[in-house]
């Protein structure tokens, strides 16, 4: 009988499933995956270091590109260890925007992660789903800050500004005829808070309409139940946070273990799965996604009632508003120097962890006083969900790599930043 | 929060003792610095005795302290950073430790005692050159394959040493030295600013 030999086979690094840029050097027994050896850094930009090269502004807009589909948490973590070592006080409207934006960000980013899942693992239309609820998202993101994605619009002290008080609108056009923009534009009439509002009551519809699709699908079932199975312990050992932690079953979140900003006053519940495999993990999210529905909605009601400044008032680290600058010589001297020089940072140093919809996502921040961080590190969920493969992928199928690499919700962006 | 993280601190060099060379409780955050040597005692500990119970590495990172303060430094230029996190006692802890030599900077690996370690240590000798003395798997992660230098070292530049381009008349992609000039738009300014005088340590 001829001997048959263990052979290796190369996934990525461009391949539909592999979410960016990830090259696996698979070594198989038949179609049995024996050992997983991830190679990254294809996309590696050396964020830190670049951040180290300019002001703490500066670098807010290169957090958006780490994890780029969850941009808005990314910037949270980032200005949070700047304001811990200022030791700056967010006026309490900034705060209740950025948790909204963050739980919008949330639902965007498992939108993307449902979509892309699914269509790896053979559920082609959740992607067309998601996309459609997506495009709201983006739309609020873009009424906000002016850009859909990369959107920078948490500042150090608050937010860049507050809500628009119109939701832009959809014109005639030679594709779009007068009934046509008149029903596109019907949930647009109001406020952005409005926008959101009416998002907020079309939402926990939509999820059920996921859910209708994948939940007792036995496709979906055969395809993530037992599937890269994580034990609780080992998913401490192996440095999981967010729903990866949450599905084997421990019961950690940051917004309710160590709440930051306004969490400790808003209503929600965390999910917590039992088995610690795909499914437990894809039910996990679909609950988060309903729990920050809720939290928006708790959200925009009180921002509709409590109007307020949304940046800290001290010009040193905030700009003057436009109006000083152009009237008043000390506005003008505040805004150059924060425009050229930035703003010292007291020396010492801070790390500051957000709930990202991967996992914990956080910054430590070490300052030598000047106006430039000494050093930054990103601390990104995925960089240890993706080290973890090799151990969940040993032992199952080929086809099953795909599942778990879309369980581990991986953005290259972050990984390799 | 600060009272919280000083009985943790007090606790801590209770039951260290000499294991744990400095200790700092600032911002609501305790930072211990370990000796090299010690560096697996003490983490063991930390994670084994019930009361501190840090069960999870949370990061990892190698710190190059060759031009703090614009090179006003004293001591070993490399250390590794470790944030721990206690599941069970909700706490978190930074631990630092320097190596001792800055020619050959080694320090012991902590993967026997959190398994993600692993890929962190590995980083951390990909961009400062930091060795893991007993690490299964010591090869570099992110930057290309073949690269030279360790590129987060203070002294290395930000636009590096060499850039690569394909070239239609070897018809393949070469590697060249940088043709883009280093560039500072703003300096690096310290001030000694009397708003944060007696911060800091």
């Amino acid at each position: 009988m001829a001997e048959i030999h263990n052979y290796t086979i190369n996934f990525g690094p461009q391949h539909p499933a592999a979410h960016g840029v990830l090259r696996l050097i698979l070594e198989m027994d038949g179609e049995t995956v024996v050992r997983a050896d991830p190679h990254v850094g294809l996309l590696h930009r050396a964020t830190e270091k670049l951040a180290e090269s300019k002001p703490f502004n500066q670098s807010i807009g290169y957090m958006d590109r780490l994890d780029y589909v969850s941009m808005m948490c990314n910037e949270h973590g980032y200005v949070m260890a700047i304001e811990k070592l200022l030791g700056a006080e967010v006026p309490l409207r900034a705060q209740y925007i950025r948790v909204m934006f963050d739980e919008i960000t949330r639902i965007l980013n498992h939108l993307m992660w449902i979509g892309t899942h699914g269509l790896d693992i053979g559920a082609m239309t959740m992607f067309l789903y998601a996309f459609r609820e997506r495009e709201d998202l983006m739309d609020m993101y873009e009424a906000v800050s002016g850009a859909r994605m990369h959107a920078t619009y948490y500042r150090v002290g608050g937010v860049a500004r507050d809500l628009p008080e119109v939701m832009p609108r959809y014109e005639r056009s030679k594709w779009h005829d007068e009934d046509d923009v008149k029903r596109m534009n019907a949930n647009r009439e109001g406020s952005l808070l409005d926008f959101i509002h009416d998002f907020t009551e079309r939402f926990p519809a939509c999820v059920d309409e996921y859910e209708t699709l994948l939940t007792e699908n036995r496709i979906w079932r055969q395809r993530t139940v037992g599937i890269g199975t994580v034990s609780p312990e080992r998913a401490l050992q192996l440095g999981f946070t967010g729903p990866m932690l949450r599905g084997s079953g421990v019961e950690w979140d940051l917004r309710k273990k160590q709440p930051y900003e306004v969490y400790d006053r808003l209503d929600f519940d965390i999910p917590v799965g039992v088995n610690g495999d795909c499914y437990d993990r894809y039910l996990v999210r679909i609950e988060e996604m309903r729990q920050a529905n809720r939290i928006i909605r708790q959200c925009v009601d009180w921002l509709r009632d409590n109007p307020g400044p949304v940046m800290v008032d001290d010009h040193k680290i905030a700009a003057p508003p436009r109006e000083a600058m152009k009237a008043g010589m000390e506005g003008l001297i505040h805004h150059f120097k924060l425009f050229s020089e930035g703003y010292q940072v007291p020396e010492g140093e801070a790390y500051a962890a957000v709930e990202h919809p991967k996992g914990e996502f956080g910054i430590y921040l070490l300052s030598d006083g000047a106006n430039k961080p000494y050093r930054l590190k990103i601390r990104a969920p995925g960089f240890a969900h993706l080290s973890a493969m090799d151990e969940m992928v040993r032992g199952h199928m080929l086809a099953d790599v795909v599942a778990v690499i879309g369980t581990q919700d991986i953005v290259f962006g972050e990984i390799d930043r | 929060m600060s009272v919280r993280y000083q009985k943790l601190a007090d606790l801590i060099v209770d039951r260290l003792g000499a294991l744990v060379q400095r200790h700092v409780v600032a911002r609501g955050e305790l930072t211990i610095e370990v000796a090299a040597a010690d560096l697996i005692e003490a983490m063991t500990r930390l994670r084994d005795l019930p009361e501190f119970g840090f069960d999870q590495l949370v990061d990892l990172c190698g710190v190059d302290y060759a031009s703090y303060r614009n090179g006003g430094w004293e001591g070993a230029r490399f250390a590794a950073v470790y944030h721990l996190l206690s599941v069970a006692n909700n706490r978190r802890l930074r631990v630092r430790a320097f190596a001792t030599d800055d020619d050959y900077p080694v320090l012991p690996t902590v993967t026997a005692i959190w398994s993600s370690a692993n890929w962190y240590e590995r980083e951390a000798f990909d961009l400062f050159g930091l060795l893991f003395d007993g690490h299964p798997d010591l090869r570099r992660i992110l930057t290309d394959y073949g690269f030279v230098g360790h590129p987060f070292r203070k002294d290395f530049p930000l636009e590096g040493h060499v850039e690569m381009r394909y070239d239609p008349e070897q018809r393949r992609v070469i590697y060249q030295p940088v043709t883009i000039e280093p560039r500072v738009n703003q300096p690096r300014v310290i001030r000694d600013d009397h708003r944060y005088a007696g911060q800091g340590e």
